[in-house]
């Protein structure tokens, strides 16, 4: 039983201010944080759950800099067994389309039964690559995985829907699974697998451009203000006092 | 050439999902002076759901199999690939969802078509077509231009355009599905539904939302505490659930549950839309996050930009000095 997990090293917006920079075209980096793509750590989790079911290698793909070794590192330590990094000299203007290419030109290279990405990345948000991989390596697919179990060269997941429905399938492999936050619990690296990381192979692809491209970001632009609360301002005290005025004068309390 | 617009029509357990008329509505507006608006319906048995587009569309395409029931990817894109192949639409439209997102991105890559996900909004400049996203959580919106081609796929967000009535009457065109033999890679076995819990927050008319800001489980107590003070149950985003601190039947969003109390209070919640969508129908939203830039501010009517670990206890001691005078 061969995996392939996808992975992609992004930064943590959710608290930090995110600024966009003079070309318009990207974000200033230089002040925040990277790590896994939340996602794709559930997705490293199931794959290490898989193999700890059916023997077989763990091999992670990522298209980014140099610096995606850092989250690439943190996956061998878990416990894959090695990393293909994929540097195109186009890194900056690439779309998820061509992400998928790129990701696909490697994989196949390989013999996989599992291939598995995150649902969505925190940055792009698109929930596009590991669909758009799946048609260019020519197998099924299923999106939104919450559930996985292996039977008899099939996988049976549930997706998730809206509103807590789940929707069961068949999946015959060779499959490309896009995993949903919640499936599994991720665990921590080890010390003793931090240490064996450092042996481990981090292959690189370079000296190549991504080509085919199907979108273009023209321009990066803050969200236009629009419906804004009404920000109560003050110290803790004083704040909650004058919510409790506004929730009282509306009759909640 | 006229330049039709197709819309992908989303279904389930045999009702039209509001997403359709969102599309629809932004999909007629797109079709004005430039061609036909075209409700694409893939099902089986469909005539139920054909007369309740009628008013939305200038044409039904109306696709039937039986292999169409339930909603299978694979035998969406055989059917579609070949519709769009022959009838060359300008612009076809999906939702966001856990049905657009299973499809659109493979369809759009056999067709070797460009697509963009998630978008909030599609326009038209010159016949090059133009989306918006927002990206990095909310935090920047961005432009992006689709490679010149005879067609398009567009996903949009749910939630970005409010459906107007219907004022067409729409001619159905039944078509034949290019669906020949039956396919064993993937197969559809059956739905399941949620678990029912204890505490159902949709009955609530106070709904405290609690999301990854409050850090750690062990401040749920704290969190339990305000809830209880203010006579509301707690619900959560879907981290709080991922890691396990409150049950699936908590979740507020578009994987979890619509709540539409009197008072919803989001704490430590960035705002995300999936998570939006379950509680923007609250009659009166007060958001409490250290950011303030988060996007939830754009969505409550009050907000206080304060560390939650401040805050909290000093309103759980100023409700609870209130309730007893
Ligand atoms: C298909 C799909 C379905 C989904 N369905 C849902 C759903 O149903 N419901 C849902 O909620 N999400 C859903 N999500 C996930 C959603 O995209 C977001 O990831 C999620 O809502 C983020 O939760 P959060 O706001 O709690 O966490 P984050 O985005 O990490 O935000 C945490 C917030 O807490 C604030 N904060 C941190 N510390 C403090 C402090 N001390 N005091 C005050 N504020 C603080 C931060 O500023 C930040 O804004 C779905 C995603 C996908 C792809
Ligand atoms: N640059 C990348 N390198 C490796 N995997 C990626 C990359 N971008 C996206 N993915 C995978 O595709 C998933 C969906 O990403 P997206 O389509 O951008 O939302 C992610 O969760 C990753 O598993």
């Amino acid at each position: 039983m061969d995996i392939a997990v996808c992975i992609k090293r992004v930064p943590e917006t959710a608290e930090a201010a995110v600024n966009i920079d003079s070309s318009e075209k990207r974000i200033v980096e230089d002040q925040l944080v990277f790590d896994i793509n939340e996602a794709d750590n559930y997705a490293l989790e199931e794959a290490l759950l898989l193999r700890e079911k059916e023997e077989g290698e763990i091999t992670l793909f990522t298209v980014g800099p140099e610096k995606s070794d850092e989250v690439m590192k943190m996956g061998l330590a878990k416990g894959a067994t090695r990393g293909v990094r994929i540097t195109p000299e186009n890194l900056d203007s690439i779309d998820s389309y061509t992400i998928a290419k790129l990701l696909a030109e490697q994989i196949k290279e390989g013999k996989f039964d599992i291939i598995l990405t995150g649902c969505i990345s925190s940055d792009a948000g698109n929930s596009q690559v590991g669909v758009t991989l799946a048609e260019l390596l020519g197998i099924p697919h299923a999106s939104l995985v919450i559930k996985m179990e292996l039977e008899d060269g099939n996988a049976i997941v549930q997706r998730e829907l809206e509103g807590g429905l789940l929707e069961e399938l068949k999946i015959k492999l060779p499959a490309v699974f896009t995993i949903q936050t919640g499936i599994n619990e991720p665990r921590y690296a080890s010390i003793l697998g931090i240490k064996r990381a450092a042996q481990k192979e981090i292959k690189v692809v370079g000296h190549i451009t991504g080509e085919g491209m199907k979108t273009e970001i023209v321009k990066m632009y803050y969200p236009p203000a629009g419906k804004m609360a009404e920000i109560l301002e003050g110290g803790p005290d004083e704040v909650s006092g004058k919510l409790c005025e506004v929730l009282k004068g509306k009759g909640l309390l | 050439m006229t330049k039709d617009i197709y819309v992908i029509v989303e279904h389930r357990q045999e009702n039209i999902r509001d997403i359709t008329f969102e599309l629809l509505t932004k999909g007629y507006e797109l079709s004005k002076d430039r061609g036909k608006l075209n409700a694409v319906l893939l099902g089986y048995q469909n005539e139920k759901l054909v007369d309740s587009l009628k008013p939305f569309a200038d044409t039904i395409i109306n696709i039937e199999d039986e292999r169409l029931k339930d909603f299978n990817a694979e035998y969406y894109q055989i059917a579609l690939s070949s519709l769009l192949q022959e009838k060359k639409p300008f612009i076809t439209l999906t939702g966001q969802t856990a049905f657009g997102i299973d499809f659109a991105p493979s369809l759009a890559t056999s067709l070797d078509m460009p697509y963009t996900a998630d978008c909030i909004n599609v326009e038209i400049d010159n016949e090059k077509v133009l989306t918006e996203k927002q990206i990095y959580g909310g935090k920047v919106n961005s432009k992006v231009l689709l490679a010149d081609n005879w067609g398009y796929i567009v996903s949009l967000r749910p939630g970005s355009f409010a459906p107007k009535e219907g004022e067409l009457s729409a001619e159905v065109t039944t078509v034949p599905s290019a669906i020949t033999e039956d396919i064993d890679y993937r197969n559809f076995v059956q739905y399941v539904e949620a678990v029912k819990g204890e505490v159902d927050i949709t009955q609530s008319d106070i709904v405290i939302g609690i999301g990854r800001g409050i850090k750690e489980d062990k401040n749920l107590p704290l969190m339990e505490e305000f809830a209880k003070s203010i006579g509301g149950v707690l619900a959560c985003s879907r981290p709080v659930v991922d890691a396990g601190w409150l049950p699936k039947d908590r979740q507020v969003g578009s994987s979890g549950k619509t709540v539409k109390p009197k008072l919803y209070i989001a704490v430590g919640i960035s705002g995300a839309f999936q998570h939006v969508m379950g509680m923007k129908a609250a009659d009166i939203i007060v958001a409490i996050n250290k950011d303030p830039n988060a996007p939830i501010f754009t969505v409550a009517d009050y907000g206080i930009v304060a560390d939650l670990f401040q805050v909290i206890p000093k309103l759980n001691a100023k409700i609870t000095e209130m309730k007893g005078a």
